[in-house]
């Protein structure tokens, strides 16, 4: 492929390198509780100096992965190996990650200054050096004068930060984040995400976050892990989960999507066109630019973001493109972007993104306008599961 | 305003019931006569000479030891107990266990006390100072693991996590972060074995033997042989303790209460 996917965040990309040994190896793990399965036969590396989200639902068993590489957990079946070593049976306090709790767990009848020095503490660290390396953790997160506070004088920013600086002042070689950010409000949430890129990057750790919400995993990752029902769906960079999802589940979590079902109508090769596949979804024929393994009469999914489709009250004078009609049926303006809902003649609903990007514009589109939805052959995918 | 002169009489009249017989006991142990039914001017006569009253003073002194040893190791098994039936979510017998720690609280104290005597002559106990704190803490440790165990089911287990977490094994865990953390329910507790302690007197009498006669053991016999004002004295000098006591506790916790909710306000406008 000449074209690639979205923005690289940095070149940084050791899952590419086939000779990089991973820093963090899930090797076929599985953890029941009782007749549940969180976790199902999963494998998964991690590299040294990546960002990692686990992302996913509430009971995807992401916390539980999260928790088992702390030590809370032990897995039921498999090993997790750190730096190559098998941890199994190490207890959570005397490895050599930190977490940072959901709900920040700062020890309410301690100082912020003391709730930061406890860990140096229990390693017996000599005092001038405990003092010094607090200081430097308050300076980091920006709360030297709230050094002599109460935990429950703090607001939940600053809570947010003691507890940060309090699992990163071990200098831990895996920081494990639990929904960080989830009791923060958007701003700041958002202000953090990048405060939180920043300092990986300047302290060089491996950071796992484990989150429910998609656009922060995109915001911060290096990849994304998303699972479902205790197995891994895709594991990715965030560009390729949003751009080139994986499977039907992938697609839908992630952001926005029109997705039609479909039978494969003809392949590249009998079209003439290598790389394009032709998919009759219930009457409506899309065009694909894509290498895909489905054969003629598979049941495959095509599925198209909403900003990738325009538009337009008039009929596309270029015939290679897809192009379906219908009315607009609903609106919804968010600012940014307008999103339209259009009711095809059999009552499927297609969505298009348009960018706002005029103030102003001559000849608005409003609802009950009969409208031409048109995407080029490179915008969708074919979903084969 | 019909309904709220009702409610007015009805809480005068409940509070008197209350009260009324407390408030004749006070009263009389103030009365210079030696009569207890006859008010024969006012006096602080029975409370000097309460003291010389050596029987009293004794079995005050033992009522006091037995109340602070019993109350103590009633709160460490008490506390131990309400660890386990919380923390350890599931071992064979836990529904037996957390429902026989119910069981003295329902008992008929007649019965404790019988099956106290029974196993202390069993065992050839000679009853005495030791098999009354013995009996004690077995019914003082249940109200405390009741105490505790509400205070546990309330604790963000999550806290002990982030302790272990940041590098501190389990048994430094309990004392650095949990114990400091429930212990004003700890607290609570131990007050309340001891007041029980303090008034018990069915038990107490099932279970004690020569020279260990506790106050209300000694109250009791005393005022068969007919009331006197130098009990009245006693009487209103431990309704007077229990008094302070509980304002005591309930100004702290109140302080601490108002205190939480200002760093609250101070937290929520961000300010420095």
């Amino acid at each position: 492929m000449a074209k690639s996917l979205g923005p690289v965040k940095r070149k940084f990309s050791p899952w590419t390198d086939p000779s990089a040994v991973p820093f963090i190896r899930f090797e076929n793990i599985t953890k029941r509780f009782g007749d549940f399965t969180a976790v199902d036969n999963l494998t998964l590396d991690i590299y040294e100096r990546e960002f990692f989200s686990l992302l996913g639902p509430s009971g995807c068993g992401k916390t539980t992965l999260m928790r088992m590489l702390a030590g809370f957990e032990e897995p039921t079946e498999g090993r997790i190996l750190l730096q190559g070593k098998d941890i199994s049976g190490v207890p959570p306090y005397r490895r050599p990650t930190n977490m940072m709790f959901q709900s920040y767990a700062l020890f309410p009848h301690m100082t912020v200054e003391k709730n930061i020095a406890f860990g140096l503490e229990q390693d017996n660290l000599p005092k001038g050096e405990i003092t010094t390396r607090v200081e430097e953790m308050l300076k980091l997160v920006k709360l030297e004068q709230f050094a002599k506070r109460k935990p429950n004088q703090l607001s939940g920013g600053q809570r947010q930060r003691v507890a940060l600086a309090r699992s990163l002042a071990k200098r831990p070689k895996v920081l494990l984040l639990d929904e960080p950010l989830g009791a923060l409000d958007k701003k700041l949430r958002e202000e953090t995400q990048f405060e939180l890129m920043d300092l990986q990057t300047k302290l060089g750790l491996t950071f796992l976050i484990v989150t429910h919400d998609q656009e922060e995993a995109m915001t911060v990752s290096d990849r994304i892990a998303v699972m479902d029902k205790g197995l891994i769906m895709q594991v990715a960079t965030p560009a390729e989960i949003y751009e080139a999802p994986n499977s039907r589940y992938v697609a839908d979590f992630i952001g926005d999507i029109n997705i039609l079902e479909g039978t494969v109508a003809s392949t590249g090769s009998a079209l003439g066109a290598p790389g394009t596949v032709r998919i009759d979804c219930e009457g409506i024929a899309v065009s694909v630019e894509q290498e895909c393994q489905a054969v003629v009469g598979d049941k495959v999914a095509f599925a198209v973001r909403p900003e990738k489709v325009r538009i337009s009250p008039d009929q596309p004078a270029d015939t290679s493109v897809n192009a379906v009609y219908g009315e607009v049926w609903d609106i919804g303006y968010l600012g940014d972007f307008s999103v339209f809902l259009v009711k095809l003649a059999d009552g499927r609903v297609v969505r298009a993104a348009q960018a706002n990007v005029s103030r102003l514009v001559d000849r608005p589109i409003t609802f009950g306008d009969m409208v031409w939805l048109t995407w080029p052959l490179d915008a969708g995918l074919v979903l084969t599961r | 305003m019909k309904s709220s002169r009702l409610d007015a009489t009805v809480l005068t009249l409940g509070f008197a019931f209350l009260y009324i017989p407390i408030i004749i006991l006070v009263v009389y142990s103030f009365n210079a006569s030696k009569l207890v039914t006859v008010w024969g001017g006012f006096s602080l006569q029975w409370y000097s000479t309460m003291w010389s009253n050596q029987g009293l003073m004794d079995a005050a002194w033992v009522t006091a030891r037995v109340g602070v040893i019993s109350a103590t190791i009633g709160t460490v098994l008490g506390t131990l107990a309400a660890l386990s039936l919380v923390r350890f979510a599931r071992f064979p017998g836990r529904m037996l266990f957390s429902g026989m720690i119910y069981a003295p609280l329902v008992m008929p104290e007649v019965i404790t006390g019988l099956s106290m005597l029974l196993l202390f002559v069993a065992v050839g106990i000679d009853r005495g100072f030791w098999t009354v704190i013995i009996a004690h803490t077995t019914f003082t440790m249940c109200y405390v693991a009741i105490v505790v165990q509400s205070r546990l089911l309330t604790f963000d287990r999550s806290l002990e996590e982030a302790a272990l977490d940041l590098g501190c094994p389990p048994v430094k865990t309990f004392f650095k972060i949990t114990l400091p953390l429930i212990f004003p329910a700890v607290i609570a507790g131990w007050m309340l074995a001891f007041t029980l302690s303090l008034d018990d007197l069915v038990i107490a009498s099932f279970t004690t033997g020569p020279g260990a006669t506790t106050l209300p053991i000694k109250i009791y016999s005393q005022v068969r042989l007919g009331v006197t004002p130098e009990i009245n004295a006693i009487c209103t000098i431990l309704i007077g303790l229990v008094t302070i006591g509980v304002i005591i506790t309930s100004i702290t916790t109140k302080q601490a209460e108002m205190r939480r909710i200002r760093d609250e306000h101070v937290a929520a406008r961000g300010t420095t």
